[in-house]
């Protein structure tokens, strides 16, 4: 079996009486892709942001490659290689598609106090950048401003802005979300590129893509893991298949 | 940050239009002595210099406004600052210009970092406001300085002095100093938000969840920005007190600072050569409408409500629309 790169211990969030994160639990091993499902509002998107840092949880710890990190901020987390995409885009619209990425190759390499010479000048940022969009087949768009592509080509974007941060941990929050079928499975295609190299949890409502590129599954329901292994034992599940699955079916 | 200044932010591409749009400012102002000496108008280099100054105050705002997406309404403090470094070196006998400079920027940068430290923990209209209390905490200051002149403010003796020459006493040494200063100013701004931290600092402004999202604390930038921002506007104090020969606390009121927000809004954020742009504007409107007429700031204020109304992004936006600045493709 391989390491635990993620381990999650007995995480718990409330907000007033409503508990959105309920005592989870769950191992995330390194090259792995951990797929994470469930129905609207069980807590998905509330529980990434607190493993990227975004929210603080009120009781249990986040550990990440030995170290306790659950009162690390985001960007000390993406520092660590944690990264992480958003579900809604929160690109940099003014910025060209280039920018965006050099952006982030720029966060972990050298100083950012430096005043005078142009960035756009600057071949290692520009090279680095423009190696990340290729790896999402976004280069011929280097050269667009982020706010004029189309939502698939936003996605893309959000990726290779993710891997420039050279990640070892990416929190991937439905990535497949609003595209259409083609950009979809093209979207897939470059997940199952990607797994040799990063290991991934993955929040994803399209089951096909999910059952596809998972090593592992767990079920969040209200708050709580209800389910957790090998994607045939999780599709097995008799809990799951009530809770979640038999909803799609029906 | 604020769905403003973000609606407002200018695309790479027309980086090549806004500088030559500046050039020509530059050139247009190079020519006014001869001009102003052939119509046997001098008063208009006067004019003309006020223009240039507040000019480099606009530019400094711009930094943290239209960058940094960070209201200052407290701005004209360091304007304060600057004049006040001119009036009190002078009075014990230190009147060389670089010195001024230097006690005015070195006076702003401390005022700065405390006050923007504390400001920046707050974001939107809490920002506006503590930074409105510290800039009016500032012009109390000097209000109550007696031995300056308390409200009155004070005279100066003469202007200062470069290297032991007093080359800032004609109207034109004075405009011309400020001029190179406006091109330096411009010049030095331009490369910084082009550069790196630029770059941090205008990525702040779209997203700051983005920034943390690939590893970047927003803090540290947006602090040193507006330091910059204060101890570049105080260089315009320092100007403004030569040229008036008179330095008083009415240069750092809330009012002054409200006036050069206008002198963004009105030439358009985020641009630089926007706010250069509005900031000779705003002065040349209030010397030509206040010849026509007691009651010019109805006109202005006409003025303003047009810009709001027809051409959000200021004179640099109409002039984008107009595709006088178009992008290079």
């Amino acid at each position: 079996m391989t390491d635990t790169l993620l381990s999650v211990q007995t995480l718990s969030k409330s907000y007033g009486a409503l508990k959105v994160t309920q005592d989870v639990s769950l191992d995330v091993h390194e090259g792995q892709l951990h797929a994470i499902i469930g129905p609207n509002g069980a807590g998905k998107t509330t529980l990434i942001s607190q493993l990227s840092g975004q929210l603080r949880p009120d009781s249990g710890r986040v550990v990440y490659a030995g170290q306790d990190i659950t009162r690390l901020d985001m960007a000390g987390r993406v520092r660590l290689g944690l990264a992480r995409s958003f579900q809604l885009t929160t690109l940099l619209p003014s910025f060209t598609v280039l920018e965006n990425v050099a952006l982030a190759v720029q966060a972990r390499e050298g100083s950012s106090f430096r005043f005078f010479r142009p960035a756009a000048a600057e071949r290692a940022l520009n090279d680095q950048a423009m190696a990340c969009l290729a790896d999402v087949s976004l280069a011929d768009r280097a050269r667009r401003l982020a706010g004029s592509l189309s939502h698939g080509e936003k996605r893309q974007l959000e990726l290779a802005v993710a891997l420039a941060t050279r990640p070892r941990l990416m929190l991937l929050d439905e990535p497949l979300a609003g595209t259409g079928h083609e950009e979809a499975a093209h979207l897939v295609e470059m997940f199952g590129r990607l797994k040799n190299r990063v290991t991934m949890v993955l929040i994803e409502h399209d089951m096909d893509a999910v059952f596809a590129l998972a090593d592992r599954v767990s079920v969040l329901v209200y708050g709580r893991i209800v389910a957790s292994g090998l994607p045939s034992d999780v599709r097995a599940d008799a809990k799951v298949r009530e809770a979640y699955l038999g909803e799609e079916a029906a | 940050m604020t769905d403003v200044t973000r609606t407002l932010a200018p695309s790479r591409p027309r980086l090549a239009g806004r500088l030559k749009l500046a050039l020509c400012i530059f050139a247009f102002m190079a020519v006014v002595p001869p001009v102003a000496h052939a119509l046997g108008e001098p008063f208009l280099i006067v004019v003309a210099t006020r223009m240039m100054i507040f000019a480099i105050a606009a530019l400094s705002l711009d930094l943290i406004l239209g960058y940094g997406a960070m209201v200052s309404f407290g701005h004209a403090a360091y304007l304060g600052f600057g004049a006040y470094a001119v009036a009190i070196l002078s009075r014990a006998g230190v009147n060389d210009l670089f010195l001024q400079l230097l006690a005015g920027i070195a006076a702003s940068a401390v005022f700065a970092t405390v006050t923007g430290a504390i400001s920046l923990r707050t974001r939107g209209v809490y920002f506006i406001m503590i930074t409105l209390a510290f800039g009016q905490m500032a012009f109390f200051f000097f209000v109550s300085f007696s031995a300056l002149g308390g409200d009155d403010g004070v005279a100066l003796t003469a202007r200062s002095t470069i290297l032991g020459m007093p080359w800032l006493q004609g109207a034109e040494g004075m405009f011309h100093t400020t001029l190179a200063l406006l091109v330096l100013a411009f010049a030095g701004l331009y490369r910084l938000t082009l550069s790196r931290f630029g770059r941090v600092l205008t990525g702040t402004r779209e997203s700051a969840l983005r920034m943390q999202a690939i590893g970047f604390r927003p803090f540290p930038y947006q602090l040193t920005a507006y330091v910059i921002a204060g101890c570049l506007c105080s260089v315009a104090g320092v100007l403004l007190a030569n040229q008036a020969i008179y330095v008083s606390p009415a240069y750092m009121s809330w009012h002054r600072s409200g006036e050069m927000i206008v002198m963004l809004v009105l030439g358009g954020v985020g641009s630089l050569t926007g706010a250069m742009g509005g900031a000779l504007l705003t002065i040349a409107l209030e010397e030509g409408l206040a010849r026509f007429s007691e009651h010019w700031r109805l006109g202005f204020g006409l003025i303003l409500v047009a810009v709001a109304l027809f051409s959000p992004g200021g004179l640099a936006g109409l002039l984008r629309r107009l595709n006088l600045t178009r992008d290079p493709k």
